[in-house]
């Protein structure tokens, strides 16, 4: 007995104005700034010059909204590596230490390679953050598809790790010649990446690839393997899907995702690599996979919202004399409003299996 | 002396259905009464009811005479109510005396007294003449004597109304004529028993008075003496009951299913199937029956490809079958309708239309390449629901959200759909209403006289007889006879079930 | 008699052999780095027990991390602008008792994915924790050493087990307390009755709810207690990186010891003994690492303790499992 057609209407216009779904985060986000408000009214600050001036200065120019994008691109990339292991019922927190790999290893590429035009020099510098973000991801893949250990601890385990492996390689045998600081040598023009319009072309590229997860987890078998996994292992498997090579490839291709983002954070924002230049990347992706719902499109508005913050946090400093570092709190306020049980009830996918997130150590 | 329970006209609703419709019924001191009724016909709900916790929309429920307040399942428990459950509710890891005095555990000082613990089971066990060891570790005993320690832990607090839900789901014949036993002797003692039961024969057994519910009402009372099984059937269904299903002979040919010497260990390592010989030819179904537990969920998994087989081949058509890998016995021909349907028949989130083709996602026509076809996977499940009656608002429903046998129905449809060698049926009609169940049963008849060579394994002996043309019967991992279903005796496959051989 | 012959007792003794190696090589030394494992390990092992209160339950508690940094933030704050080690502690304390009680709202009654809710508390100690930070405060004393007097002299022993501050005692006889809780009280048997069934709980009769609250909240009381074990007796002073991991590296270890407080202790001095033996070598020079390959090492040590247990060890039954009153 097949429906009638009205409801047909319905479900489908509601899956594009799904109302009940866009109110959760939008309501989140402004009940954490009426707290951030509060907190910043108690500092002595004033939460209105505060927040006029952030969106100004993030929203209200070519150049200011240039650098949220720019802000936003590694977000928007961090966040959809959560959100493809998320799909697979992984929780990737790796994307700092995956972000860094890609981060120092495409700027490597980006001063040491000489003689290559821009056309093929820089993405090849791209390709070369991918892949060795995808390696850091692809260790935590295995350790879970082999050892069953679970990829919170090794993600986390290896964030410090490749954080230590990276410092040393920087004040050390990546090191600038002749210079004090631990940071690699600049970047040679042929590997920047460029601005179209005055806003940075990195931006385009992570909304494409969201648009290509997007479309992968939909409409291809690969994207259903991964799905089918992460709803329930025991199901995928007896329908015949390799659930150790779903887990492989999520955190690979997740890490890969990570990787450009460092590089694109380092070819087109920083010029260089230097460490201390993308605090808590990681952690705002998982935000923002969590905003976004793990839907690859759903990352891009709160990719922009987070960028635009943390752009504007600066000037808001000046104007209103607010901690830049107000922002990391927002964004943990908003992580934990978003979180509330109607969310959730989505994330616990069917009792069976659990959501695969959480489960026994021992599996 | 007032009754131990009085259930005076409750009433529950919940969206979409009238789970209890005005129901009213008595129990006194030392009677057994035997509630009887399909799944579904409101049995739990009211049971629920008489711990406290629902909330009945109208009616009374008094326990020796006083109202129960609705949430104080705690005071209705210190009143005399004890239950033992149909799933068992005991911790496997720990022991016996452990799980006995959970809750009310004795105490020496801050600490618990183990040993004070192991001396009351042991005083408990003499009791009821329901031996236990105290140290042993739950997990390790086997079924039946599970359900002692589930019934001591009921019987330890002083109880005058023991209310069992199905008990007998789980046990050997024999294990069940030992519990009628000792329900009658708690009868003789004072106690009021309510079990909870869809076996007819037990209620003929045991009971005093027979309550009959049928869609949330009371439709009948009466007792053993009044009435007879066919005469209970029919109360508890509302219809002539057909107890057998229509189906014409069979036309067996060249065997399609070969099972060799087959040994499977199960999750403790132990040998749960013990070298298995079996064979189903072409258009015919055997039946393998047996009491849970004796082997027969490994012997599925194993043929499924779903769990390894130490020794022994599974041929399909001649042709060995991989081991550890259901994907490619399934590819290799042989369909299943597995018994844990949540687990591993369907995603519960996906939609009908992406269940309807979970094993074949990746095959022409619904996919080209890497490409899913989505008209193709579409037009697929409209066919197939308006094929096998699937009850859905729409293709694009949650599979979650539908009721258990149109869950069935649903891996049914997939399964029957696809070209059909062998067909393994693992406890197909479980948690499935009535109307679903004639139709899966026809639609396996049908199976078998497409040529399919049925394999069907279920713990509802009457289900095996009634569908199967050969039956085998299974005793602790071995098949210990086999036999024509027409005119086969019922208490003798009782007693092989039971490991009593002759 | 063979029973004792087991892999474990072995290499336990071969551990006795190996300190009594050492000692008698260079006692001074051996006995420093012994003492100084004990100070490495114990906030280890006590954010270990955080662990095993809550998933003996059957909670599995992602957030000791974030406990133990807003806790030691707190700490270290109260104390510095009260004047009083002792408000400090107090207030540290409270800190982690809401953390475990916010978790357990999330767990429990919200019945959220219990790794986002602990991923949650994380971020919100990291975010809490940098906006409200300020250069420039100092404790106001030092946390006093507590010298028990006559067990002190014992050689070696003395040194290793009875001259640590206030905290440290407290820990270790807490994780001694917790065990025979856990396995000979009513309390441990319903706790973990509730972590393996929870419907064999409640059908007993025991709250599975509250019973979940009250540990979960107990055990980030204790998490409180670890922090301002970082800040206050260990480092002396809080920064950004203060528990660098260890949250996660409990979790390991509580996997390690079987969910078991005593083997979860023996794990977390391993652990510490690694960490002093290691800065030990440094100091003396005798190995010439680059310090982040050092700094690596717990790290590497946690993954490696997690793929050597892996597949042998067996969690709580229930854990992860939000509880639904399913009735049967």
């Amino acid at each position: 007995m097949v429906a009638l057609d009205t409801e047909e209407i319905v479900h489908k216009s509601r899956r594009v104005f799904d109302v009940g779904s866009w109110l959760i985060p939008v309501v989140a986000v402004i009940v954490a700034m009426l707290i951030a408000a509060v907190l910043m009214y108690l500092q002595g600050a004033a939460p209105l010059t505060a927040y006029t001036s952030l969106l100004k200065s993030a929203f209200g120019s070519v150049s200011g909204f240039g650098k949220t994008l720019g802000k936003a691109t590694p977000l928007v990339l961090s966040g959809l590596a959560v959100t493809i292991g998320l799909r697979a019922g992984l929780f990737n927190i790796g994307a700092q230490g995956q972000l860094i790999s890609g981060a120092i290893a495409s700027a490597w590429a980006g001063y040491a390679i000489h003689g290559l035009p821009m056309v093929i020099h820089l993405p090849l510098a791209l390709l070369i953050g991918a892949f060795f973000g995808s390696l850091t991801g692809l260790i935590a893949g295995a350790l879970k598809a082999y050892r069953g250990i679970h990829e919170v601890i090794s993600t986390i385990m290896l964030n410090s790790i490749v954080i230590s492996l990276v410092d040393y390689l920087a004040s050390g045998p990546l090191k600038e010649h002749g210079q004090p600081l631990t940071r690699t040598a600049p970047v040679l023009k042929s590997a920047l990446v460029p601005k179209i319009f005055g806003l940075p072309l990195g931006f385009f590229l992570s909304i494409a690839l969201a648009y290509v997860a997007w479309w992968v987890f939909r409409r291809t078998t690969s994207g259903f393997r991964l799905e089918t996994v992460g709803r329930n292992k025991n199901a995928a498997w007896y329908a015949g899907i390799s659930v150790k090579r779903s887990i492989l490839i999520a955190m690979t291709v997740g890490g890969a995702v990570a990787g450009l983002g460092g590089a694109v954070e380092t070819l087109g924002i920083t010029g260089r690599f230097e460490p201390a230049f993308n605090a808590g990347l990681g952690f705002d992706g998982i935000t923002i996979a969590l905003l976004g719902r793990a839907n690859p499109l759903g990352i891009i508005p709160g990719a922009i919202l987070i960028g635009g913050m943390r752009a504007g946090a600066g000037s808001m400093q000046f104007d209103a004399g607010v901690a830049p570092e107000i922002v990391d709190l927002l964004m943990a306020l908003i992580l934990f409003f978003v979180s509330a049980p109607l969310l959730t009830r989505w994330l616990r996918r069917g009792k069976t299996g659990n959501s695969g997130l959480t489960g026994g150590w021992g599996s | 002396m007032s009754p131990l329970l009085e259930v005076i006209g409750i009433s529950k609703q919940y969206p979409g259905v009238l789970a209890n419709d005005n129901i009213s019924l008595t129990v006194n001191k030392g009677e057994v009464v035997a509630l009887l009724g399909e799944n579904g016909a409101g049995k739990s709900t009211l049971v629920k009811a008489v711990f406290g916790l629902v909330r009945p929309d109208s009616g009374e429920i008094r326990i020796k005479g006083e109202p129960i307040i609705f949430g104080d399942t705690n005071g209705i428990i210190g009143r005399g109510v004890g239950m033992v459950h149909q799933h068992f509710q005991l911790v496997p890891v720990m022991t016996v005396a452990e799980n006995i005095v959970l809750g009310d555990e004795p105490r020496r000082g801050m600490l618990l007294n183990m040993k004070k613990a192991r001396a009351e089971v042991k005083a408990l066990s003499e009791r009821y003449g329901l031996d236990v060891d105290p140290e042993a570790i739950v997990e390790d005993l086997p079924v039946g004597m599970q359900q002692r320690i589930e019934i001591l832990k009921a019987l330890r607090k002083e109880v005058d109304l023991l209310i069992l839900d199905e008990p007998t789901a789980v046990l050997t014949p024999q294990e069940t004529d030992e519990l009628l036993t000792v329900v009658r002797a708690l009868a003789t003692q004072g106690v009021g028993v309510v079990l909870i039961t869809h076996k007819l024969r037990e209620v003929m057994a045991v009971a005093d008075r027979v309550v009959v519910l049928r869609d949330g009402k009371v439709v009948g009372t009466t007792s053993p003496k009044e009435s007879d099984e066919e005469g209970l059937a029919q109360l508890m269904v509302g219809r002539d009951v057909v107890l057998r299903v229509e189906k014409g002979d069979a036309h067996p040919g060249k065997p399609a299913l070969t099972i060799k010497g087959l040994v499977v260990r199960d999750d403790r390592k132990l040998k749960a199937v013990d070298g298995v010989d079996l064979e189903v030819l072409s258009g015919e179904i055997v039946g393998v029956a047996g009491v849970e537990g004796n082997g027969q969920r490994e012997l599925v998994e194993a043929i499924c490809g779903m769990r390894h087989r130490e020794a022994g081949a599974v041929l399909v058509n001649g042709i060995a079958t991989e081991d550890m890998h259901p994907h490619s016995v399934h590819l290799a021909g042989i369909s299943h309708i597995p018994e844990d349907r949540e687990k591993h028949g369907f995603v519960s989130t996906y939609n009908v239309a992406d269940n309807l083709v979970l094993n074949q996602f990746d095959q022409e026509p619904f996919a080209r390449g890497w490409i899913r076809n989505a008209d193709e996977i579409e037009k697929n499940a409209e066919s197939l629901v308006e094929q096998f009656d699937i009850r859905t608002p729409s293709i694009k429903t949650s599979t979650g959200a539908l009721s258990g046998g149109n869950k069935q129905k649903v891996i049914v449809a997939r399964e029957l759909s696809q070209d059909l060698h062998v067909l393994v049926a693992a406890q197909p009609t479980r948690g499935v209403d009535v109307g679903s169940i004639e139709f899966i049963h026809n639609q396996l008849v049908a199976a078998r006289d497409r040529g399919a060579a049925v394999l069907l394994v279920s713990a509802e002996l009457d289900e095996i007889l009634s569908l199967s043309d050969r039956v085998a019967v299974i005793s602790r991992g071995k098949i210990v006879a086999t036999l024509d279903a027409k005119g086969a005796d019922r208490a003798y496959i009782g007693r092989l079930m039971a490991g009593l051989h002759d | 008699m063979s029973q004792y012959l087991t892999k474990r007792n072995f290499v336990f003794l071969g551990i006795l052999a190996t300190f009594a190696y050492f000692y008698h090589k260079d006692g001074d030394v051996t006995t420093s780095v012994v003492s100084t494992a004990v100070s490495f390990g114990l906030p280890l092992a006590l954010a270990a027990m955080v662990g095993i209160m809550c998933e003996r339950t059957g909670i599995v508690n992602i957030g000791i991390e974030g406990t133990m940094l807003v806790s030691a933030f707190a700490a270290f704050f109260v104390s510095s602008l009260s004047g009083s080690l002792i408000i400090g502690f107090i207030a540290a304390v409270l800190v982690g008792l809401l953390a475990g009680l916010l978790l357990a709202l999330m767990a429990v009654s919200w019945r959220m994915d219990q790794i986002i809710a602990g991923t949650i508390i994380n971020i919100l100690a990291t975010g809490l924790t940098s906006f409200l930070f300020k250069q420039g405060h100092t404790l106001p004393d030092a946390m006093p050493e507590i010298d028990i007097p006559g067990l002190q002299s014992i050689p070696f022993f003395g040194p290793v087990l009875f001259m640590h501050g206030p905290i440290t005692y407290f820990g270790l006889i807490f994780i001694i307390f917790l065990w025979v809780a856990l396995f000979h009280t009513a309390w441990g048997l319903r706790s973990r009755a509730v972590g393996e069934h929870p419907g064999s709980a409640d059908t007993a009769g025991v709250s599975v709810i509250r019973l979940r609250y009250l540990n979960v909240g107990l055990a980030g009381l204790i998490g409180g207690v670890t922090g301002a074990f970082l800040s206050l007796e260990l480092v002396g002073s809080f920064e950004r990186g203060l528990t660098a991991g260890k949250g996660f590296t409990a979790l390991a270890l509580m996997i390690f010891g079987r969910w078991n407080p005593l083997g979860a202790l023996a794990a977390a001095m391993f652990f510490g003994v690694a960490q002093a033996v290691t800065n030990q070598l440094m100091i003396d020079q005798v190995v010439n690492i680059p310090q982040q390959f050092v700094n690596m090492l717990p790290y590497v040590l946690t993954i490696l303790v997690l793929a050597f247990a892996a597949g042998k060890v067996r969690p709580p039954a229930a854990e992860g499992q939000p509880y639904e009153k399913e009735q049967a």
